[in-house]
């Protein structure tokens, strides 16, 4: 099959490898896991370069979570310049609709059609430079998002594979199943599923809650013949971390701060911060699971024989 | 007698509702008839003559159907796993626990329709007669219609653009034999997009009563919300106000409340306050609320006496008396 060369492939093209994080339900943490996955690929080797493109355009979490709220994108004349999260170290560069808009509070009401060229346009024109890992956070659903993503990088499908996100409830694993169902038709490998919001530990007295229930993602992942790659508690740190509130305050006192320096402080504590959750220790363990994971899904995917 | 407009036919969610290719560009589109999707289409022709373009034709037949009904409720929040369709059954539960009062609920939540689930009928289907399809009943006076009652099997994933799901949606709102309804709660997915757009046009000339937000206490939800409060405001829908979900959890062991999601950020008071709308008030995270919906069973029968179900009824009669009911 030759392909022909199109925007989107030639800008993916220095792009070694493409997760997909996707879950069917909202709210099962496929932002937050999608951050953390980027996070810990960063911190996975001193040089890997990451990046995340967030296509929830209605409800873009991403620039929150990386403490980049109110930044904006630059147009070079090569494309739209990411935002870097890690100031001048340059190796974790994010784009998300957030960054497009001039009131952060302001809806994105868009239908099909108009998301379609913005994701069109997200794949083509960013200019991400050589990366290792390009992590893609989505919307839930599976619609149109999902299938214009799947459409327009059918140029690079060897390289994208992708994480399933479930909390442990029934009602989240039915969506997480219909998320699965979805990969199937498109022809999407799975590098894994992670159970996520398994228990809780209350702070006081030690005792685990199972607030959303437990277990039900690595049974299914067991019925389904899927890589189980780890199931992550109730953290409240990570919430506290995930929303930024310390960003919020000081924007507050001092206006939106388009400061670099400001930025790189902020990106500095965000992963000393996470280095210091019990969330980071086990999405170690995830991630190692996940880089395992990746040749072997890709080797599956070459067209043998043929 | 409540006009059918054709003969309906169980749709087959895989083909149907409309026969459109995947790129429909959507009929009502400039580039109706005209886009490369609409070569080969069966509605080439009468999309590309225009006629398609003006006001949707199935307006006048949502409007007659929608007369019978005298409140319609919006069930919103822009963030996904806030508790929207575990709050919209709990208000179908509530209301019908008086049998003078006739309630319907409309999940149009196509992609991850959860209502069939916590309602405990999941297994059921959509059956049609001569006067459209009939909801699915959980007891005489509570009817339910989802997409979740026509797949094939709950594994499948209903992969559509937006143009087939607002089809969808215009066939729930002028095909489903509704009856008279004293309320029609509608369940929305997450985001502002083709399905809250699509109910917002069909119901508007009937007259959307108002929406009840939900989020949980973190400013991650928090955003998202203020996003769909712009939209409530942009497109004219009266928000009736927020409920606060998931706030503080008491520990069964040691009784001692602790925050899960945090309000970093002030929570939904404070949203209330800047977004000028009411906090309908606040329901505490409790495990049974999520087990009950797994189980399909009222959480509001099962646990009467508990602090979320006390809080869940006080807010229903807050946007009772919001409405005058
Ligand atoms: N393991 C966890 N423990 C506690 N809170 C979590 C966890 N994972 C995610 N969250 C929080 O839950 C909320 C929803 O997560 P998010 O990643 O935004 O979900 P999604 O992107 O699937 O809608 C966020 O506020 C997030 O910080
Ligand atoms: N107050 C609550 N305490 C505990 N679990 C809850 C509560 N409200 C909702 N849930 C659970 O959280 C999950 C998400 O709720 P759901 O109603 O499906 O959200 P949405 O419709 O907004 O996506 C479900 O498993 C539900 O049972
Ligand atoms: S229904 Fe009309 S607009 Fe849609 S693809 Fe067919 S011809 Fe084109
Ligand atoms: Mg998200
Ligand atoms: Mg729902």
């Amino acid at each position: 099959m030759a392909s022909s060369e199109t925007p989107v492939t030639r800008r993916l093209k220095c792009i070694k490898h493409i997760i997909i994080v996707c879950s069917g339900k909202g709210g099962v943490g496929k932002s937050s896991v999608s951050t953390q996955l980027a996070l810990s690929l960063h911190s996975s080797s001193p040089t890997a370069r990451v990046a995340i493109l967030d296509v929830d355009l209605t409800g873009p979490s991403i620039p929150r979570m990386l403490g980049l709220d109110g930044h904006g994108v630059v147009q070079s004349s090569d494309g739209w310049v990411p935002v870097s999260a890690d100031g001048t170290e340059a190796r974790l560069s994010c784009m998300s609709v957030g960054f497009l808009l001039k009131k952060k509070d302001d809806s994105v009401v868009w239908r099909g059609p108009k998301k379609n060229a913005m994701i069109r346009q997200f794949l083509s024109d960013v200019r991400w430079g050589d990366l290792d890992y390009l992590v893609i956070d989505t919307p839930p659903g599976t619609s149109d998002e999902h299938l214009s993503l799947l459409e327009h990088m059918s140029g690079v499908h060897s390289r994208l594979s992708a994480v399933i996100v479930t909390t442990p409830q029934a009602v989240a694993l039915m969506d997480a199943m219909k998320c699965l169902s979805f990969t199937r038709t498109v022809n999407l490998p799975i590098l894994g599923l992670i159970e996520n919001m398994s228990g809780y530990v209350c702070p006081c007295c030690g005792e685990i809650s199972n607030v959303f229930s437990t277990g039900g993602g690595e049974e299914m992942a067991r019925r389904e013949g899927l890589t189980f790659l780890g199931s992550l508690p109730v953290d409240t740190e990570l919430v506290t971390l995930l929303d930024a509130a310390e960003v919020e305050s000081a924007a507050d006192s001092e206006g939106v701060s388009e400061d670099p320096a400001h930025g790189t402080e902020r990106t500095f504590q965000l992963f000393q911060q996470y280095q210091r959750t019990s969330s980071s220790k086990l999405f170690k363990g995830i991630v190692d699971r996940i880089i395992d994971r990746i040749p072997i899904v890709e080797e599956e995917q070459q067209p043998h024989g043929v | 007698m409540i006009a059918v407009q054709h003969p309906v036919v169980p749709p087959n969610p895989r083909t149907v509702p409309i026969d459109a290719p995947e790129h429909c560009p959507g009929t009502e589109s400039e580039l109706a008839g005209k886009a490369d999707a609409c070569a080969g289409c069966a509605n080439q022709e009468i999309c590309a003559s225009g006629q398609t373009k003006g006001p949707d034709p199935a307006l006048p037949f949502v409007r007659e159907r929608m007369s019978g009904v005298k409140r319609k409720i919006l069930i919103l929040s822009g963030k996904g796993g806030v508790g929207k369709s575990t709050f919209t059954a709990q208000l179908g539960w509530a209301f019908s626990a008086d049998d003078r009062l006739q309630t319907g609920i409309m999940d149009v939540d196509i992609c991850g329709p959860s209502i069939p689930t916590i309602l405990g009928i999941a297994s059921e289907q959509v059956h049609s007669s001569s006067s459209g399809w009939s909801p699915v009943y959980v007891q005489d006076n509570l009817g339910v219609m989802s997409v979740g009652f026509m797949l094939p099997s709950s594994r499948d994933a209903v992969m559509w653009r937006g143009p087939k799901k607002n089809g969808l949606i215009s066939q729930f709102l002028k095909d489903v034999d509704w009856g008279d309804l004293d309320y029609l709660l509608v369940d929305t997915p997450p985001g502002t997009s083709d399905e809250h757009l699509s109910i917002v046009t069909y119901l508007k000339e009937s007259g959307i009563d108002g929406a009840v937000v939900i989020t949980t206490p973190q400013e991650v939800a928090l955003q998202d919300v203020r996003r769909e409060i712009n939209f409530c405001q942009k497109v004219g829908i009266r928000v009736l106000g927020v409920v606060e979900n998931m706030s503080g959890f008491v520990c069964p062991s040691c009784k001692t409340e602790s925050q899960i999601f945090k309000p970093s950020t002030g929570g939904a008071k404070r949203l209330a306050e800047e977004m000028v709308v009411e906090l309908l008030g606040t329901v505490p995270l409790d495990p049974r609320i999520g087990k009950s919906a797994d189980y399909g069973v009222s959480f509001l029968d099962e646990y009467p006496d508990s602090p979320a179900s006390i809080a869940y009824l006080d807010i229903i009669d807050r946007i009772k008396r919001i409405l005058g009911d």
